[in-house]
């Protein structure tokens, strides 16, 4: 049953009410359509970091909501992002995920030539297209650049529509979580490393964002995980060091009231984080050396201002999630309705000690893996949503924790962390950002 | 298999016979008693890069020790875990293991097997596709597992849940 939505801003916007959102947000193969004709091209989307492409020509192919694009060092030593298809027949351009390509981008289907900005360069016989028309044709664009590109601390941002804000006024006081990932950095510098996790999942992509400022739900989906390893962590002999892999768990099963008092803070434009005041990532222990590294770059007062903040889960904004503390990202890629693909990228902090790397690389397997034991708590939930939706009688989802009818829209707050105030801010910037071009 | 309590080297088809048994005891879900065939520092790695050399600073899907190998198995038995209601099932197809290694002096044997590795849940049946290389010693008389690493072969796929043990 299409074009229910189609046209209809009205009808999109009828999905969120003030405590509830409509299943269609999640189920409806139409309105996941617009999503991507619209929230994912008026929206900043995450592409990719700079240090995975550090030299001229360097390239990495991904995906705006479902479109293929790529990231390219180009010449001038800037990062482009163009629309990943020949002009001549739609063939994507790049075949591996990730590569350098030299000066110039060549079609593997019938050799046209593009210089790192997309411009055409070479067409091998030419001359049969001299009563063409071809100037004047699309195939002349070459492969077209994403025309608003911004790249912020190393991290790449594209917008692939004109209308809607400019990057600034986007993401506001939220890049302070970038910053804050950046800066513990002695170095002031990221680098991906280690490898990505790539994380099939049947269910609604916006299920997965949701998921990450959703408090209530760890002591209670992971009892099953983090609740096993604290009781098998109780046989160990008196006096073991706790492990890593204990720290990383155990954090999973505190009570309500750690959540509650750890806070949410909510931005303008769906942004958003957990942990104001502290975090599951507050108590690990320290790295040896790391610390003193970090008062040599930045003085001691500023060293302890970088660390002491833990934020837990920032969501940026359609389909983005970072935890600073632990130089991890998680990217939630729509493929449809009822699919998704979860992306799990982690960083290395230049100058710091590979202890750190291999810690976040830890906490990535344990927790973000296909074979990770949390991972098979969440999925299990989320699929148990997409089937359940189903259901004619209840046809909303309940978004109400913690409400005030005095909230607002596109304001910065700090509240109480177990609060679903993120969850209704995302799906406020949803209902503007789908609308905003119908 | 009984238990076969070495006082000289295993043979070759003591090798082969203790790698069949593993699988067998992961199909036949006795995962206590295929935790016992670990050694105490002993180590499950599937890892998540084609040929990767490094466990720590690259990703692995896996790299476990008995700790964790135990909060594993104990999870699958929880009354609340709720991805496993209901439970997974699996099953291994073998080729006969080959010996790649034999150091009797030095006490490691290693074995190389392909494999074809099913794991199924509700009406969902997945096929990987890897190679086990069991790196054994005799710990107490026993062989024992020192490093079980499975390549998949599409170790860089997306991929949905992997519950068990391949």
């Amino acid at each position: 049953m299409m074009n229910r939505y189609r046209g209809n801003a009205e009808a999109v916007r009828s999905l969120i009410r003030e405590t509830e959102v409509h299943r269609d947000v999640y189920i409806d193969d139409e309105v996941f359509q617009l999503e991507m004709e619209h929230l994912f091209a008026n929206t900043w989307v995450y592409v990719g970091h700079e240090s995975q492409v550090p030299n001229e020509g360097d390239y990495y192919g991904t995906t705006v909501g479902t479109q293929p694009i790529l990231m390219v060092r180009h010449t001038d030593g800037t990062v482009r992002v163009l629309h990943n298809r020949c002009p001549h027949k739609g063939t994507r351009i790049t075949t591996e995920t990730c590569g350098n390509t030299g000066k110039f981008f060549r079609c593997p289907y019938h050799a046209w030539t593009f210089r790192t900005d997309g411009t055409l360069r070479q067409i091998p016989l030419a001359k049969g297209y001299e009563k063409a028309g071809l100037q004047d044709s699309h195939a002349a664009e070459g492969m077209n650049p994403v025309r608003h590109v911004h790249n912020y601390r190393g991290f790449v941002f594209a917008k692939l529509n004109d209308v809607g804000p400019g990057f600034e006024e986007f993401f506001g006081e939220s890049l302070s979580s970038f910053d804050n990932m950046v800066d513990r950095s002695p170095a002031g510098k990221l680098q991906v490393a280690g490898g990505v996790f790539r994380y099939m999942h049947n269910c609604n992509w916006k299920m997965l964002v949701e998921n990450q400022t959703d408090t209530c739900h760890p002591m209670v989906a992971h009892e099953s995980s983090a609740g096993t390893a604290i009781n098998v962590w109780k046989n160990a002999p008196p006096g073991a060091k706790k492990p890593m892999a204990v720290e990383i768990y155990a954090p999973f099963m505190a009570p309500y009231d750690f959540f509650e008092q750890m806070g949410i803070r909510v931005w303008p434009n769906g942004h958003g984080h957990t942990g104001v005041h502290h975090s599951i990532h507050s108590n690990y222990s320290a790295i040896p050396d790391y610390f003193d590294k970090m008062v040599a770059a930045y003085g001691e007062q500023r060293a302890k201002a970088i660390l002491d903040e833990n934020r837990h889960n920032t969501i940026y904004f359609p389909n983005l999630m970072i935890k600073g503390p632990i130089q991890l990202i998680r990217l939630f890629k729509p493929i449809s309705a009822h699919k998704t693909l979860v992306e799990s990228w982690t960083f290395r902090l230049v100058d710091a000690p590979d202890l750190l790397l291999e810690r976040t690389l830890m906490y990535n397997r344990l927790i973000n893996a296909p074979t990770s034991v949390v991972g098979h708590d969440d999925l299990e939930v989320y699929e148990r949503a997409q089937e359940g939706l189903k259901v004619d009688a209840n046809q909303w989802v309940n978004v109400g924790r913690l409400y005030d009818p005095a909230e607002g829209t596109d304001v910065t707050a700090e509240t109480n962390g177990t609060t679903e105030w993120q969850m209704r801010n995302q799906f406020r910037a949803w209902s503007k950002y789908m609308t905003l071009s119908m | 298999m009984p238990a076969v309590k070495h006082v000289t080297a295993p043979t070759d088809q003591e090798l082969i016979d203790f790698v069949l048994h593993e699988a067998r005891l992961i199909d036949t879900q006795r995962l206590d008693e295929w935790l016992g065939l670990f050694a105490e520092d002993g180590i499950y790695w599937m890892p998540l890069e084609w040929g990767q050399t490094d466990p720590k600073l690259t990703a692995s899907l896996m790299y476990e020790d008995k700790l964790l190998l135990t909060i594993r198995i104990e999870r699958l038995k929880g009354n609340r875990t709720f991805s496993q209601k209901p439970r997974s099932r699996c099953h291994h197809l073998l080729q006969t293991p080959q010996i790649d290694k034999r150091d009797e002096a030095g006490n490691e044997y290693v074995t190389w097997t392909p494999m074809h590795y099913v794991e199924t849940r509700y009406d969902d049946q997945q096929l990987y596709a890897a190679w086990a290389t069991h790196t054994l010693a005799v710990i107490d008389g026993k062989l024992k597992i020192k490093m079980k690493r499975v390549d998949i072969v599409n170790c860089d796929a997306a991929f949905g849940n992997i519950q068990l043990f391949m």
